[in-house]
């Protein structure tokens, strides 16, 4: 229980001994594990990133954003289109297209053919997406329930549009057969365990963004825009930036996971960007802790790899025991599996309630007290 | 008042140790390079285990998610292949042990799975797949890992990889006897439509080929999206374009929908008949024979094929699953996939994949279908292919046959109007 404590309650020099820890536990794990659980647990820490975004933007901005997958999928798509031109070698055509297409790659295509263009546009390309959508969304006031709505049919278009385009975005098929990444052949177990631990550094830069956000003015403003967005504007605030600087960071955080995916995993189909692994990205938080800085990390990964060993011993049951897990946390632990420790730390104290801070009482946060900011003595 | 910022010491701490991280990982050695359009690196050593008196062997279905209702059956005919040949005393004497996994409909889930049944369960061959999606995204997984796929269902073609055999019809036998059929019965003009996904949209680019070819006037071409189940527009479409047929190849509940609307709107296989690539007798209980009576579909196995291999196969059939389950072509492919691998593996008399594919040419296999051989070329099979109506027993019974086995021809090298394909 000790551990599990300091892996989440955010004090100071625990996050930074949970931080070790997580890290020290990342570089391990390519000495303990095989090259086939090394290569899935580098594609649950790719989802994780994603999470990660989630948890800044929905725990910490109360925005439910139903609809990563389009970022996720928009990174990934970019750098599956630039592994795809890279396969093919200097003025080639991928394979599908001669297949599908009309064996002429798409001008669209061709700003994907040079390595730095590419990874410039798979940031840029979901921030830009993200920021104007954020802030024709946030100016006009839309949130709760109509945002989450808006965000998942973007998801569920980017698919359909994915689908319909086969001639240039492999459709249903989607975009598989990488052999290279950057140059490095992707069969090479050694290059796979590369891949890891760039994933894995990634990932752990993030968190420290995510962490320093956090204690930010900025991550203050944020978790006030959440429970009293009025007041903020009154104080003279204004809200819908600070949505959208959270909206584009959960972005790109999200496209660089796709981004990393892909070579990963090997493929990406428009089955892995619509509606249900959107919702799936937020499970994983859900049950993690969504307002705590490792809840959504650890939540996504346990999700992730709990649906493959689970469905390796009992294929076809683990739905039923993703939908079970996600009712009970959602009954008796709103604020997610990271909660928990913080539950039984007050039980312990067994403070007064008059003591709890205000965050408490906001309706659709969840959070325990430690999540709210401290406040200065005005 | 203003709001204060917390724990900067922390936060600069935090960057500091990822920055040593990401030392750590620039310090990590990088493995081979590729050279732009060269050959791909050579494959991993396989670890395949045939020292005992078993050998493992993986079932790849979907046993969740929308493909779960068509993949289970193919699941379970492969399931009782693999008890009758252990009954019959294995594979080079040893028995099949089977790893079941679940693609769940995904088909980035098929490509972790096939991953994980050939490097960490170290099986000798796999069997499965459904969707054209699902065997793109293993493709890879079996030319890099130099491991065998057994791929049970009739497809859109333009395929042909050293490690998959395809068992079930590629368009040479299959869509194109199902167009010379339809111009044999003097059809002069086609409707098209389909669901939007890969198949469909290839198969309609070789069918438009073939209509130029033929004279055929193609008079609309109409996709839904997979699940779509409005269908009052298209089948409006169809029926003031008033076309001799139609060409179908929607996927799954779409056609629930479609011919109920194709009924409603007062159309019957008499006056314009619906050809289907993707209704086997499965389908047809779901659909409903009231709504699909008579119509025709194209396959290269139907449960009423008279033969004694196809009267034991449904008999076994129906005796380990029940009386109410009909066998279908993709059933029976797959069924037959494992009965091929076992002839080549004695054939080749080792387990290894180069030797099972080396034996694979001439293989051949008295299937409930009929005799059928492995092209050792291309890796698809001879199948005769049947053309049938679906009568009011819900059975489909055969209309037309191409009497002999037609070779497989992937890339329809063979003719001349399908120049312009691949």
């Amino acid at each position: 229980m000790t551990v599990l404590t300091a892996l989440l309650r955010p004090g100071r020099a625990r996050t930074l001994a949970a931080f070790a820890l997580a890290a020290a536990l990342l570089l391990l794990a390519p000495a303990v594990l095989s090259p086939f659980r090394l290569d899935l647990l580098a594609k649950f820490l790719c989802l994780a990133m994603v999470a990660v975004g989630i948890g800044l933007a929905w725990g910490r901005g109360g925005l439910l954003t139903l609809g990563q997958g389009v970022y996720f999928g928009l990174g990934a798509y970019l750098m599956a289109m630039h592994l795809k031109l890279a396969d093919a070698g200097p003025g080639g055509v991928p394979d599908f297209m001669l297949l599908y297409g009309t064996g002429q790659v798409p001008g669209w295509w061709e700003p994907l053919r040079s390595p730095v263009s590419a990874i410039l546009l798979v940031l840029l390309v979901p921030a830009a997406l993200a920021a104007l959508l954020g802030w024709a969304v946030f100016t006009r006031r839309v949130r709760g329930a109509y945002f989450a709505i808006l965000s998942q049919a973007l998801a569920a278009a980017f698919a359909i549009l994915l689908i319909g385009q086969q001639q240039t975005t492999g459709g249903t098929n989607g975009l598989n057969g990488f052999r290279a990444f950057f140059g490095y052949d992707l069969a090479d177990p050694v290059n796979k365990q590369m891949l890891y631990l760039i994933a894995a550094g990634v990932l752990l830069v993030m968190v420290a963004v995510v962490r320093w956000l956090t204690v930010s003015r900025f991550g203050e403003l944020l978790v006030a825009v959440r429970d009293q967005e009025d007041r903020v504007r009154f104080l003279g605030y204004d809200p819908a930036l600070v949505k959208v600087v959270a909206y584009v960071v959960a972005a790109v955080m999200a496209a660089v996971g796709g981004a990393l995916f892909v070579p990963i995993a090997g493929i990406i189909s428009p089955a892995d960007v619509g509606v249900v692994p959107s919702i799936g990205f937020l499970i994983g938080v859900a049950i993690g802790g969504r307002a705590t800085l490792l809840g959504p990390v650890l939540g996504s990964i346990a999700v992730s790899w709990a649906q493959t060993s689970i469905s390796e011993q009992f294929p076809s049951g683990w739905i039923y025991f993703q939908g079970a897990l996600f009712i009970l946390v959602i009954a008796f632990l709103p604020g997610g599996l990271a909660s928990v420790a913080g539950k039984l730390r007050r039980r312990r104290a067994a403070a007064p309630p008059g003591e709890a801070a205000p965050g408490d009482a906001a309706p659709d946060a969840g959070p325990g007290p430690e999540l709210v900011p401290e406040r200065s003595p005005a | 008042m203003r709001l204060r910022s917390t724990s900067r010491n922390g936060a600069t701490r935090l960057s500091t140790v990822s920055l040593a991280a990401l030392c750590v990982f620039a310090l990590s050695a990088c493995g081979a390079r590729v050279d732009a359009g060269g050959a791909p690196s050579a494959s991993a050593e396989s670890c395949v285990d045939t020292s005992g008196d078993t050998v493992k062997i993986g079932f790849l279905n979907s046993l969740s998610g929308t493909m779960a209702i068509s993949e289970q059956t193919v699941h379970d005919a492969l399931e009782l292949a693999a008890e009758e040949i252990n009954a019959d005393g294995g594979v080079l004497g040893k028995q099949l042990e089977i790893v079941s996994e679940d693609g769940q409909s995904e088909p980035t889930v098929f490509a972790e799975k096939a991953g994980k049944l050939i490097t960490s369960d170290c099986v000798a061959a796999v069997f499965g797949g459904w969707t054209s999606a699902s065997r793109k995204a293993m493709l890879p997984v079996f030319e890099a890992q130099d491991s065998l796929l057994f791929y049970p269902v009739q497809y859109e073609g333009l395929e042909s990889s050293p490690n998959i055999f395809y068992t079930g019809a590629t368009t040479n036998q299959q869509i194109v006897p199902a167009l010379d059929y339809l111009v044999e019965q003097g059809t002069k003009s086609l409707f098209l439509v389909g669901s939007d996904y890969v198949f469909p949209r290839t198969a309609n680019k070789i069918i438009n080929a073939y209509a130029e070819a033929h004279d055929i006037e193609i008079v609309g071409e109409e996709y839904a999206p997979l699940g779509h189940t409005d269908f009052s527009t298209i089948v409006n479409k169809v029926k003031s374009a008033d076309a001799d047929a139609v060409f179908n190849t929607l996927n799954g509940d779409s056609n629930v929908a479609f011919f109920k609307e194709y009924n409603n709107a007062g159309m019957s296989a008499d006056d314009m008949p619906v050809v289907s690539v993707s209704i086997a007798e499965e389908e047809v209980g779901g659909i409903g024979v009231e709504n699909i009576e008579g119509q025709l579909t194209a396959w290269n196995y139907y449960q009423t094929v008279d033969s004694p291999e196809n009267t034991a196969f449904v008999e076994a059939f129906k005796a380990e699953y029940g009386e109410d389950r009909p066998t279908s072509d993709p059933m029976e492919a797959a069924y037959t996939s494992l009965y091929l691998w076992k002839e080549m593996v004695e054939k080749a008399g080792s387990f290894a994949v180069d030797d099972v594919t080396a034996a694979a040419d001439g293989a051949t296999y008295d299937a409930p279908e009929g005799k059928v051989v492995v092209n050792g070329d291309n890796h698809h099979i001879a199948k005769t292919a049947l053309i049938g109506k679906i009568g009011a027993d819900g059975l489909i019974h055969t209309e037309w046959s191409s009497e002999e086995p037609i070779e497989p021809d992937p890339y329809l090298e063979g003719y001349d109007w399908a120049d312009g394909l691949s």
